[in-house]
């Protein structure tokens, strides 16, 4: 699925963009490609060639933006240099506007990014957050993309213990990656030398004021409850050790309208105390 | 008849030689250009005569050949040329012109003889026929030149036996001097002198050395890679033009001999690997054209004929297939042996460094080692400050607290993250400490040395690591480097110095010989009847030249070495150099099973090594085998405790066995 060079959004066409994140390396902490967010440059690279466009909103001189660009390589047609807009932002700074606004004015409608940074508040939120304020579809936890045509893309969605469902979403759409989608590329230091980051210079980032009023604590490991199973039986110890905790006391829940599901799922919270009584609210699920 | 048609003949051969070689010099001056240094066209001679013959002559029937034939040949043609060419029917030189025929006609029956039925590593097809050729022009050279020294005149009056005398020695002529200059097998002597003369390592060369004795290996006097300029416009090598053109005259000057083939691990393994048709691959695609015409052994299981090449046509995948370059350990084993001098592993990495550093496809495991070199600084992505686990209990001084300075810095390698290898550190500590050395090491300061990056064409994250480790290196004090790992040794002493580090590096076994010869270390005699091999490392051997320290720690222990057919020079890689072992591509048989089968024949219970990868490829061979042991592992045994030994500081002697 190549495209001419920067067709604006023609029927039928997806302009991807895949949005990246500085990764933190599990053991010596630097600063490198995130593990999902070079799966979703992968996926991107993969559906759009060499025309996929790369966004990152925070410094410049990150060390992991040109190993995502050092993924431009293997491309048919011109495989020119990478490119990846830069937005430049603190780290105290909102990513959500400014990427959204750049979005809209870029003309994407297939956004590609990982579920959730490695570092900084990795909340996992943005691309919630982005779709909301953007009115865009979002699905999460994606494997694979089987096909793109048209305005609809059909993806892979990953669940626990290797199970997959298949969703076909509309676009313009934000598909968050998941950490099981195909390995990403080798970064190449010839590529990644050529790649351009462009800065953008027509936004300008607001302050994050809810999270300066949050509080911060560091994160407390708890430990988890081990269940011992004495048992002679090697093959018994395996699956138990193996097993995932299957969920208890939960209920499937099909055929429901987004209304009617919308709505169990606040008496659900509700019965959990998560939310407090009165006030129905109106978030609906787009993801499935 | 004769007189007449005999200098046309020569002339015309001549000409039209010179037009070909006029287009083969073109065809050299496709590669990136650098400075011309004609002067050293001069050298050529005496490179030919001494540096050249040094290689040859360990064939001596080999070298007694090609000097009668090729002796014969240039002082039979250069006679040829003043007598028949320009008509100085002297007697004397008509004499001499006989004798040299004969001369090169002995030679040639010599070739003939070997090629009735050529042994499997020569190529044949035009390579066979020169074998007549040769036969043909000295012949044919012999009675033409008869009637100058007044034998039989009448007889080559005229007539048939006349033009059948023609007819030889034009084919003579039309191999010799048209089959020169239009790339037929004597392509080799044309193109041989001037890669003689343009070598991209004059360093091989003893011209080069005041004192000739200087390196007594000459195969290691010019071992490190060469840099590459990563701010180039491409990296590394992707189609033959982007060779230096030095590089493309070296290709040009293979002789087919086979020497490489018969020695390289990987094509006696069956992976997919033969020097000699990587060579000849790289002149097809310099010329352009398929590889159809090749008369020798290809690639083990990639059939011959299929591919091709030009010189701006990429090179992987349509003339030479990746497998191959990652197939390749940079043994070195076939530069050691070629007769021409050229530089395959140059070669191998310049094409790897453009496969990794442009195109990102480095094998899996290799690319996963050099993402972890990025982020970690060694290849298993390990907590670099676990460098120093294994030694937990020794309590090893640590440099950054020795400002003043030590003698020897130990540079541990990442041989110190393996649990096999943390035994032969823990021996070489013992020994240190028992030689009362004062010692110290960088711990979590130290780095991979980059050697694998660089042999896997990752020349960036090479540069990255080296520059950090020599920035390092600089805020200590130390007089040497030890180290147990001859790839840190070979990186460290030999290629750090285009990056600004010089150090004074060594091996371990060099350093325990020294302090052995210094009456430093006292060991009690070996157990009787173990027979012991020892296995040469190439980066300490044929990189480094060091063959003799390893065996004199041996002898030093009492123990009497049972040589393997293929060591010192000759010793066969164990199959884990070059990054060989992450690419790991699929052959008929394993290089290190073949190692230890080289073992076996010695009748050998115990394998001496010196190098944590030989370590690890050598005990990977499935028991029972004979047991493998690091040098330092041997003398730690046999050491006797240090009663009169000066230890520098309370050491205190941990128990040897137990692995951290
Ligand atoms: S490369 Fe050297 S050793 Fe190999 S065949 Fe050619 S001349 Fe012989
Ligand atoms: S360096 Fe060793 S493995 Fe590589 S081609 Fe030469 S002989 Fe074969």
């Amino acid at each position: 699925m190549t495209q001419p060079e920067r067709s604006r959004n023609a029927a039928g066409e997806a302009r991807v963009v895949a949005l990246v994140s500085s990764g933190r390396h599990p053991v010596s902490g630097r600063a490198g490609r995130a593990r999902e967010d070079a799966r979703a440059v992968e996926m991107g690279l993969a559906l759009a060639g060499a025309s996929l466009h790369l966004a990152h909103a925070g410094d410049a001189e990150d060390a992991a933006l040109p190993e995502y660009l050092g993924m431009f390589h293997g491309l048919d047609g011109a495989g020119g240099p990478g490119e990846l807009s830069l937005l430049p932002m603190a780290a105290g700074d909102d990513a959500v506007p400014l990427l959204a606004t750049w979005l809209e004015a870029y003309g994407a409608n297939l956004v590609l990014t990982g579920q959730r940074a490695e570092c900084g508040e990795g909340s996992g939120l943005l691309p919630y957050l982005l779709a909301e304020r953007l009115g865009w579809a979002v699905a999460t936890g994606v494997a694979a993309i089987e096909h793109c045509e048209g305005d609809r893309i059909t993806v892979l969605q990953a669940l626990p213990q290797g199970q997959r469902r298949r969703l076909e979403v509309r676009l313009p759409c934000l598909l968050c990656v998941d950490g099981v989608a195909p390995m990403p590329r080798q970064s190449a230091f010839g590529p990644s030398r050529r790649g351009r980051v462009e800065a953008v210079t027509n936004v300008t980032a607001e302050p994050d004021t809810l999270q300066a009023a949050w509080q911060w604590q560091p994160a407390r490991a708890r430990p988890k409850r081990l269940k011992v199973v004495k048992s002679t039986n090697a093959r018994d110890r395996f699956k138990a050790a193996a097993a995932k905790s299957a969920a208890s006391g939960g209920q499937v829940l099909t055929d429901l309208s987004s209304d009617e599901a919308a709505q169990k799922l606040i008496d659900y919270l509700r019965a959990e105390k998560v939310l407090p009584a009165v006030q129905p609210g109106e978030e609906g699920q787009p993801s499935a | 008849m004769l007189q007449t048609l005999l200098p046309i003949l020569i002339f015309a051969a001549l000409a039209v030689g010179a037009a070909g070689a006029v287009r083969r010099i073109r065809l050299w001056r496709q590669g990136r250009r650098t400075p011309m240094r004609w002067h050293r066209l001069v050298l050529m001679p005496k490179r030919y005569l001494n540096d050249l013959h040094h290689v040859v002559a360990r064939d001596k029937a080999i070298a007694h050949t090609h000097v009668a034939t090729a002796g014969g040949f240039v002082a039979a043609m250069a006679l040829a040329l003043v007598v028949h060419g320009f008509g100085w029917h002297n007697p004397i030189l008509g004499g001499l012109l006989l004798a040299a025929s004969l001369c090169m006609f002995i030679g040639a029956l010599a070739v003939n003889r070997r090629r009735i039925d050529p042994p499997a590593k020569l190529s044949k097809g035009p390579w066979q026929r020169l074998s007549k050729s040769l036969l043909a022009y000295s012949v044919g050279m012999f009675l033409v030149s008869l009637p100058l020294v007044g034998v039989a005149p009448t007889l080559l009056g005229g007539g048939v036996l006349a033009l059948i005398l023609l007819a030889l020695v034009a084919w003579g002529l039309a191999e010799m001097l048209i089959g020169m200059g239009w790339g037929g097998p004597m392509k080799h002597a044309f193109a041989g002198s001037f890669h003689l003369a343009f070598h991209r390592r004059p360093e091989r060369f003893d011209d080069q050395h005041r004192d000739v004795a200087h390196d007594v290996h000459r195969g290691s006097r010019s071992t490190a890679l060469f840099p590459l300029d990563l701010t180039a416009k491409t990296l590394g090598v992707e189609k033959p033009a982007d060779f230096q053109w030095e590089q493309l005259l070296g290709f040009d000057a293979c002789v087919q001999c086979g020497r490489c083939q018969s020695v390289c691990p990987a094509y006696a393994a069956g992976q997919p690997l033969n020097p000699k048709k990587l060579i000849q691959d790289m002149v097809v695609g310099m010329a352009g054209g398929s590889d159809a015409r090749y008369a020798g052994s290809g690639y083990p299981g990639i059939e011959v004929g299929k591919h091709h090449g030009g010189p701006s046509d990429a090179i992987v995948p349509q003339l030479v297939e990746a497998q191959t370059l990652w197939a390749c350990t940079t043994c070195r084993a076939c530069v050691e042996e070629c007769p021409m001098m050229i530089e395959h592993v140059d070669a191998i990495v310049d094409m790897r460094r453009f496969i990794t550093l442009e195109r990102g496809e480095t094998p899996e495991k290799g690319a996963a080692a050099i993402d972890n070199l990025i982020a970690t600084d060694n290849p298993g992505g390990l907590d670099n400050a676990s460098r120093l686990d294994w030694a937990a209990d020794l309590d090893i001084p640590r440099i950054q607290q020795r400002p003043e300075g030590v003698d020897v810095l130990l540079w541990l390698g990442d041989g110190a993250f393996d649990m096999r290898n943390q035994r032969t550190l823990r021996a070489l500590v013992k020994i240190l400490r028992a030689g009362g050395v004062d010692f110290a090491v960088l711990g979590d300061e130290e780095r991979d040395s980059g050697d694998v990056a660089r042999r896997l064409g990752d020349e960036a994250t090479f540069q990255r690591l080296a520059e950090r480790n020599i920035a390092t290196l600089s805020r200590y004090r130390f007089q040497r480097i030890v180290t147990a790992d001859p790839h840190s040794f070979h990186v460290l002493g030999r290629e750090y110095g285009a990056f600004g580090g010089d150090y004074v590096v060594k091996h371990h076994s060099t350093f325990i010989a020294e302090l052995f010869d210094a009456g430093r270390l006292s060991v009690k005699a070996a157990e009787p009847g173990e027979t012991v091999t020892y296995h040469d490392p190439c980066y300490l051997g044929r990189y480094n030249g060091e063959f003799a320290a390893p065996r004199q720690v041996l002898a030093a222990l009492g123990v009497e070495v049972a040589e393997m057919e293929r060591s010192g020079y000759r010793s066969r890689c164990c199959g884990g150099g070059g990054g060989a072992a992450l690419s790991d591509v699929p052959g008929k048989a394993r290089i290190p099973d073949m190692r230890m089968e080289d073992v076996r024949e010695t009748g050998a219970t115990t394998v001496a090594v010196a190098c944590p990868q030989c370590t690890a490829m050598l005990e990977g061979v499935v028991e029972p085998r004979p047991q493998v042991k690091d040098l330092a592992e041997l003398v730690a045994a046999a050491l006797v405790e240090p009663s009169a030994a000066p230890t520098a500081r309370t050491s205190t002697e941990a128990p040897e066995e137990v692995p951290a």
